[in-house]
Parts: structure tokens; C-alpha cells; sequence
């Protein structure tokens, strides 16, 4: 791709110096000529197409893997912004149908490791079966749970609990 | 990848000689370990005497009693009575029932009195060790080994064990260990020490994430959760040796819990879509699924008996702990106060269940006894306590505290008193989990 472009721009300014040297061969030199070069300016090469549409793609994916949904203590069901968030990532994985996802179900520090695993695993597979209720396929999504072995806040306060109780998704 | 403390080996070529017939002694219940108000016997255990002339190194005997009286102490069954106190007279080691002054011992309060004398011989040694009570002027035990200068604390751990079940009726807990998590090197991963938290060594060095450590009941395997396939599977490693088996199923694999008894594990496990606590042969095949709810099923905990089994459930909307009867498969909840009781831990004494319950948004050891059910508040107002777990003979409870700021191991007794921590290591420690004995001394 990158090659083919730069084959492409150098055509571009040689094939009109060469006309250029050509035709001032040809005639008697009478005054000097603006460089050719600088001659009528290349107009840049349009972008391809799929450069815009791997723009849109590197937007969209990273606001899937950015955009978290977030839990209640100690719950795993989904509120509406949770939904609302699901719905969007429904919709990326329907535009790019070849995109396999993995959500990652965490929990904040309250509680024990070992409920936190089992809570972590609720919160990922509810995630996931809302997505395969929007019609997007089980074999797509797989989950994991992290219990709260992976904060992102270590702090002991709501805020931070509240930042820890999420599930994530990763572009496998 | 497995070490191992190197002494406990070498105990083989250790002799043990009893010193003189036994004395007659009948039933002797100094201590009856499942009593809350027991009163701490006290002890006096003067510094151990040479036994010859030359050659025996006074570091050692220094070592020797350091070893006995810190191994004592640490059950919390005595009150060791200040060295600055004992009427000692000078001269000749003071160690056998006719060198006693009994009235020296019995004036300053001390109903229990230990000796121990030495001899070395370059790197062998000869250790005498006794213990009277000083009321009645009883020898009650008296031994003599014979091993290299390496078998001291063998030796000594040995004669402990002795003592105890003199005491209690039941083998002391010096030759057990205690496995646990630490992170000090940037993952989770297992270690295991002795039963005082001395000769701390990591048992797995897998660089992820690694948890929930579980003694098999002969001591012989460790049972695990880990991340090493990037998602929570179990692993079932043998202590000594490499041997190991794995619990891979789709999903999670968590909580390994050993039954009593028995090369069997059980374990909570999702590959068919429900957290439910699945049985295992102890090399990974499920046998059975033992429990049956939409919700939440882990933890297990079995009775010495095996019969009835603890776990948690959030099947009433939020965890608790309930008793599932293998045999039948009834299953009665367990606790009802609090808002949040996870991690039980069946007393190997079985009339008690240690868990965790959450107190605002800290968590705190209890007890609950099966008789009356009524919860006892074991530790308070000091961090997050969790991961009750209890020492082969009941006496004392593991668990793990932030009081000091980091997540640290801690001991106390079954009742809640002597809280104290077990070592420290670089790092946050957590989840222990004490073995049986593993009769090695």
C-alpha cells in the first residue's frame, strides 16, 4: 500500500520535469523559466477508502475497549446507562462482524476473593448474554472474571469502588 | 519448584531414648483447648545447661532455648513467666527431678517447669529434655536425642508435640505448616512456613495470579486457583515432587477444598453455565454435582466427618453461609446476621464454623458454634480480617489483617485472644491455610 503510494507521488513530479527539460530542449533559450517543479502543483492523491473506514474503525474500537459499564455492590444486573453502553458496543461488533471481544467482569475490594470471582463471572456473562440478546453471536464473546484481583483505583472510598465495580472489553 | 525446609528430613537419623521408665502418671487435663475461659498455665523455662565442660557451643544453647520457649508460647495454652524472676541457684545444671528445688519454681507461680540441657560434640549433639509439674514435683515427660547440630529445632518441635498431647490429650501443631499468598514479587503467588511463620518458601512461580491455597488431608497436596491459562482454573500440585494435575473446564474454577479424609476435592465450578460445587477425584475427574441453585454456589467447607458440608450461597439475594447434608442433600442456612458471610472454615474439632462477615464496609472474623448457632465476634475496629483458617488441632485461627496498613498473616486463638502477627515479608500476604499435621516430628 505504502509503496504503491510513493511510486505513485514520485510520477507525479518526475513525468513533468521531463516534459518540462524536453520542451526547453527544443527551444531557443530566451529567458529563464520558473522552475518546473514548482510548475503546476501536484494535487495530493486522494485518500483511499479504506484508510478513512480504518480512521472510523480505530475510533470505534477504542471507544469499545475505553467505554467500561459499571455495577451496584455486590450485584450484576445492568442499569440503564450500563444498557445504554451495551447498545453501542452492539452495534460496533454488527458493523465489524470479524470482531471477537472478551469482557473482563471486576469487582471493588468489599467482600472476599473468592465471592468477588464468582460476582466478577455474573457481571461479565450478563454483559454478554444482553449482547446476544441484541443479536450479536455467543461465539464472539468470551468473559472472564478478574474478581477484584485487577483495580484500577486502590483507594478506599465509594469513588474508587465505584470506578473497580465494571466489566471491560478487549478486541481479542 | 517445590523446597523444603531442610531439617525436617534428617529426622530420621534422630534417636529418641526415653529417658528412665515413665513416671506413673494417670489423666493429666491441664488444658482443655475448647474452653474459652481456660486460664493460660504459667511456665518457666530456664536457659538450657550445658552438659559438658567444653565443646558446646553457648550460641546454641542459646538457639535450643529460644527455640522451645518461643514454640511454647506460641500456642497460647501458657504464660511464660519472666527469666528476670527464677530463683536460680548457681553451680550445676538444675535439670532432673533430684537437682530440683520445686519451692523455687512453685514461689515464683510456675505450675509447669521445662529442661533442657545439651551436649555437643563438633556437630553432633545430645539434647535431655523434661518437663514437671512443679505443684506435685512430677516428672511428667523426660527424653533424650541424639542428631547433628542441624536437628535442633527438629529435636525440640518433637519433644513440643510431646508436650502438648501430654497436656491436651491431642498432638501439638509444630509440624505443621501454613500456605498462603504474597505478592511481593509483583504476582500473587503461593509460599508456604512453618506452623510459627519461620522458613517462609514460595511453592509456585507461575507470574500471574494465584490463589486460594488448600491442604490435602494428608498433607501430601496443595490444591489452588490460578491464572496461568489466563482465566481462573485449578491446579492440584503435589508438596514434594512436581506431580500435578490440573481443573481446566470452561469457565471458572475456583475454591478448592479438600474432604476430610479422602483424595477428594471439591471445587466451584461454571462450565455448564451455573456456579455450582462440584465433587473431584483428587487427580481432577469430576465424580459429582453436589450442590443445585440458580444462584451462586462456593466456598466449601467439609465437617471432620465429612458428612456435612458449609458453603456460600447468594441464593436469598446476598451471600451467606449454609450446611448441605452430603447424604441427603438438604441444605439449612447457617447465618443469618449481617448482610454479607462468606468463607467458612469447618473447626477440625467440628463443633465450630469460622467465616467472614462484612461490618460496614470491613470485614471481620467470627465464629458460630453448631449447637446454638450464636455468632462470636473474634477480631474488631482493626482493618480487614479475612481468610479464617484453623490450625490442625483447633486451637488457633489463621487469617489474614490490614491493621497494620498491608495486608498481613495473624494468629489467634480460637476465642479471639493473642492476635498477633505471623511474619513478615515483602509485599501483601493473604489467605492462609494451615495443613494438618504432617507427623513429621
Amino acid at each position: 500500500m505504502r509503496k504503491k503510494l510513493w511510486i505513485f507521488l514520485a510520477l507525479f513530479l518526475v513525468i513533468p520535469v521531463l516534459l518540462g527539460t524536453v520542451s526547453c530542449a527544443k527551444k531557443t533559450v530566451t529567458k529563464e523559466e520558473p522552475a518546473p517543479v514548482m510548475a503546476p502543483a501536484p494535487a495530493p492523491p486522494p485518500p483511499p477508502v479504506e484508510d478513512k473506514a480504518a480512521k472510523a474503525f480505530d475510533m470505534e474500537k477504542s471507544e469499545f475497549q475505553n467505554d467500561n459499564i459499571y455495577f451496584a455492590f455486590d450485584k450484576s444486573n445492568l442499569d440503564d446507562m450500563a444498557q445504554a453502553t451495551l447498545k453501542k458496543k452492539a452495534e460496533f461488533l454488527k458493523t465489524y462482524p470479524n470482531v471477537y471481544t472478551t469482557i473482563e467482569g471486576h469487582c471493588d475490594d468489599r467482600g472476599t476473593p473468592e465471592y468477588n470471582l464468582a460476582l466478577g463471572e455474573r457481571r461479565a456473562e450478563s454483559a454478554k448474554s444482553f449482547l446476544v440478546d441484541l443479536g450479536i453471536e455467543a461465539y464472539r464473546i468470551s468473559t472472564v472474571s478478574y474478581g477484584e484481583e485487577r483495580p484500577v483505583c486502590t483507594e478506599q472510598t465509594e469513588a474508587c469502588w465505584a470506578k473497580n465495580r465494571r466489566g471491560v472489553f478487549v478486541i481479542n | 519448584m517445590i523446597k523444603r525446609s531442610g531439617p525436617t528430613l534428617r529426622m530420621a537419623t534422630v534417636f529418641v531414648i526415653l529417658l528412665l521408665p515413665a513416671a506413673v502418671f494417670g489423666q493429666y487435663d491441664y488444658i482443655d483447648i475448647s474452653n474459652p475461659f481456660s486460664r493460660k498455665i504459667p511456665m518457666a523455662i530456664p536457659a538450657f545447661a550445658a552438659l559438658n565442660s567444653d565443646g558446646t557451643d553457648p550460641a546454641l544453647l542459646k538457639k535450643a532455648t529460644d527455640i522451645i520457649t518461643n514454640s511454647l508460647d506460641f500456642t497460647g495454652f501458657f504464660n511464660m513467666i519472666d527469666r528476670g524472676a527464677y530463683l536460680l541457684e548457681p553451680g550445676n545444671p538444675v535439670i532432673t527431678t533430684d537437682q530440683i528445688n520445686f519451692r523455687n519454681w512453685t514461689t515464683i507461680g510456675s505450675e509447669l517447669l521445662v529442661t533442657g540441657g545439651l551436649s555437643q560434640t563438633g556437630s553432633l549433639v545430645d539434647i535431655e529434655l523434661r518437663l514437671f509439674d512443679t505443684l506435685t514435683g512430677k516428672r511428667l515427660l523426660g527424653k533424650r536425642y541424639h542428631g547433628t547440630v542441624n536437628d535442633v529445632r527438629p529435636i525440640i518441635l518433637r519433644f513440643c508435640n510431646e508436650v502438648i498431647l501430654q497436656l491436651t490429650g491431642k498432638r501439638g501443631i509444630f509440624d505443621s505448616k501454613i500456605a498462603f499468598v504474597s505478592n511481593g514479587s509483583g504476582n500473587k503467588e503461593i509460599f508456604i512456613c512453618d506452623f510459627d511463620g519461620s522458613n517462609p518458601v514460595p511453592f509456585t512461580r507461575h507470574g500471574t495470579i494465584s490463589l486460594s491455597p488448600a491442604w490435602s488431608s494428608d498433607g501430601k497436596w496443595i490444591a489452588y486457583t490460578t491464572y496461568v491459562n489466563k482465566k481462573p482454573d485449578i491446579f492440584i500440585h503435589r508438596t514434594e515432587g512436581s506431580e500435578q494435575v490440573t481443573v481446566e473446564e470452561k469457565g471458572i474454577n475456583i475454591t478448592p477444598s479438600w474432604v476430610p479424609g479422602q483424595f477428594t476435592l471439591s471445587a466451584t465450578m461454571s462450565f455448564a453455565g451455573n456456579q455450582e460445587i462440584y465433587l473431584l477425584t483428587g487427580s481432577g475427574k469430576i465424580i459429582k454435582k453436589i450442590t443445585n441453585n440458580w444462584a451462586s454456589d462456593l466456598s466449601p467447607s467439609w465437617a471432620p466427618d465429612a458428612k456435612l458440608m458449609a458453603f456460600v450461597s447468594n441464593r436469598t439475594g446476598a451471600p451467606q453461609i449454609y450446611i448441605q447434608d452430603i447424604k441427603t442433600g438438604q441444605v439449612e442456612r447457617l447465618t443469618f446476621e449481617g448482610n454479607y458471610n462468606t468463607q467458612p472454615s469447618w473447626s477440625p474439632t467440628g463443633d465450630r464454623i469460622a467465616y467472614t462477615s462484612m461490618v460496614g464496609s470491613r470485614n471481620d472474623i467470627f465464629t458460630i458454634d453448631l449447637k446454638r448457632r450464636q455468632p462470636l465476634q473474634l477480631t474488631q475496629e482493626t482493618g480487614n480480617n479475612e481468610s479464617p483458617s484453623w490450625s490442625p488441632d483447633g486451637s488457633l485461627i489463621a487469617f489474614s489483617s490490614t491493621r497494620e496498613g498491608p495486608s498481613r498473616i495473624y494468629v489467634m486463638t480460637a476465642f479471639g485472644a493473642d492476635q498477633r502477627r505471623l511474619l513478615t515479608m515483602s509485599g501483601e500476604q493473604s489467605s492462609p491455610n494451615w495443613s494438618p499435621n504432617l507427623n513429621k516430628y
